[in-house]
């Protein structure tokens, strides 16, 4: 096998199976498998994969920055995988909000959407993540040529909307929100540095 | 391999729901069969130093509901004690060595009778009832709990307060030493809260000390705590040791926290929303993941003993 051939049958169920750990562990939890969600399971799953949606995000762009440090050119064969947990982590997140929180219910829906601008902010960032993961096809991204990147830089947008939301959400200690937001400053510092760069050199 | 650690509370000291409720139903047949040659004298509250001990001469009352109580692993690994840390979690574990003996309780402020008091001494001249109360966290969730306590009003009176007495404040414990949530800033420590002196004297509230029928355990505020069954949960302070009857409105640590989000009366009010959470429904704890969620009641359901003390206030400025 070569290493293309070894990245796509190997590496990518490998890390296809990885991304999915923490899901298969919500589940396990809910029938009391491996753990438990405690006293309130539902705030306890949406806790969980709202999470797992931020570290998603944040991996995804990392691999960029990532890859131009380390010249692992491999890393961007990994890009879309981790874009689509990304989207798959903040949906189930959402669904868990909407069918299990909100109970499907249209006006408690609304109140949430309009009277809690963290939650607006989540919807639009799972909005736009559903628009990336549909256009994430091959085919499509030949089709769309330019505009394909265009719509795709949004996945900045996500990350920034993703951390929002998790600050405006936390109730008194912002930690956590605290420590996402500062890989997400680490990872736009590096593409500026980086952009700069480049600039320079055109320049010479 | 799987290391058991060995538990400290004997299995056998731990009344399991099933017995509670046994237990109850035995009291309710031997009241009906005794009739009132059994009425139980009042007997002073003796709370024991032992960890989970059972109470003696709990009686019971007619503020008790009848829903079932949640079970004692969820009340007691599901709360908020941010001095225990933040997560819900958190006080069950952290709380682990906290050290409810020897305690004092000061009472201070506009009262004949003020002074530092031993724990066994500030309890003696009381009687323990058994009071199961709705609990409604702001955070819309909700309990049953099998509290076990004293009359808050009893005490108020026993203390004697002046006409200058308008609120009841009272303190949590600031020990950085045994809670370690206290050295993170995440409020203005001590944890602060107050009642206007209506409220103190409303036969609702309570100071409790237990839970199942056993002492209070650390992460629930032990030894000593307030429960206010129509006030959001963080009106409850916990591991009081401090009283005191003021003139002016105290501070309290939520208020002064955000008091765009938290009000002073935190009366449970599905009408008036909260900047996080929707008020008019809550989840009750227990009732498992496809369970809807059910209506808030107006002041949890208790308005018909205290609606009269809000009769002329503005509910939604004063939320």
């Amino acid at each position: 096998m070569n290493t293309l051939q070894q990245i796509r049958f190997i590496w990518k169920p490998l890390v296809f199976l990885a991304c999915l750990l923490p899901a298969l562990l919500v589940v396990g939890a809910a029938f009391e498998v491996t753990g438990n969600l405690g006293a309130n399971p539902i705030e306890a799953i949406l806790d969980r994969f709202g999470n797992w949606a931020l570290r998603f995000i944040l991996l995804t762009l990392a691999i960029t920055p990532l890859r131009r440090i380390t010249d692992w050119n491999w890393l961007s064969r990994f890009r879309r995988m981790l874009g689509l947990f990304t989207f798959f982590y903040a949906f189930m997140h959402f669904l868990t909000w909407l069918i299990l929180d909100r109970e499907l219910r249209l006006s408690d829906i609304l109140e949430d959407l309009t009277e809690r601008p963290f939650i607006a902010l989540g919807s639009i960032a799972v909005v736009l993540l559903s628009a990336l993961a549909v256009t994430s096809f091959t085919a499509i991204r030949r089709r769309m040529g330019r505009n394909w990147q265009r719509l795709h830089n949004a996945a900045y947008l996500v990350g920034i909307l993703g951390v929002w939301h998790y600050w405006w959400q936390v109730k008194k200690d912002v930690t956590e929100p605290l420590i996402y937001a500062a890989i997400l400053a680490v990872l736009f510092a590096a593409r500026l540095v980086w952009h700069w760069h480049r600039k320079k050199k055109w320049g010479q | 391999m799987l290391i058991k650690k060995p538990a400290d509370i004997r299995s056998s000291e731990i009344t399991s729901e099933t017995n509670y409720l046994n237990r109850r139903d035995f009291i309710r047949a031997g009241a009906i069969a005794g009739g009132s040659l059994l009425a139980p004298a009042a007997m002073a509250a003796v709370v024991p130093e032992q960890r989970l001990a059972r109470l003696a001469n709990v009686a019971d009352s007619p503020f008790s509901t009848d829903e079932t109580p949640n079970s004692f692993e969820d009340i007691s690994t599901y709360n908020n004690f941010y001095e225990f840390g933040l997560g819900k979690d958190d006080p069950a574990v952290q709380a682990e060595n906290f050290k409810p003996r020897p305690w004092a309780i000061e009472v201070a402020g506009h009262a004949e009778k003020t002074g530092t008091f031993d724990f066994d001494e500030f309890m003696k001249p009381f009687d323990l009832e058994e009071r199961i109360y709705r609990m409604r966290c702001v955070e819309a969730w909700s309990m049953v709990i099998p509290w076990v306590g004293i009359s808050l009003a009893d005490v108020v009176k026993h203390f004697q307060p002046t006409s200058k007495a308008q609120y009841v404040a009272f303190e949590t414990l600031n020990d950085r030493g045994q809670m370690p949530g206290l050295s993170g800033r995440s409020l203005d420590w001590p944890y602060r809260e107050g009642l206007t002196i209506a409220e103190a004297t409303n036969p609702l509230p309570i100071l409790a000390v237990g839970i199942y029928g056993n002492s209070i355990p650390n992460q629930n505020g032990a030894p000593i705590r307030l429960v206010t069954p129509w006030k959001y949960g963080f009106k409850g302070i916990k591991s009081i040791v401090k009283i005191s009857f003021t003139s002016t409105r105290p501070k309290t640590s939520w208020n002064m926290a955000a008091a765009r989000e938290y009000g002073f009366y935190a009366n449970v009010n599905p009408s008036v929303d909260h900047p996080r959470w929707s008020q008019a429904r809550e989840r009750r704890i227990g009732s498992g993941i496809f369970a809807s969620k059910q209506e808030t009641l107006m002041y949890n359901g208790y308005g018909e003993h205290v609606a009269h003390l809000y009769k002329d206030l503005n509910l939604r400025r004063n939320f």
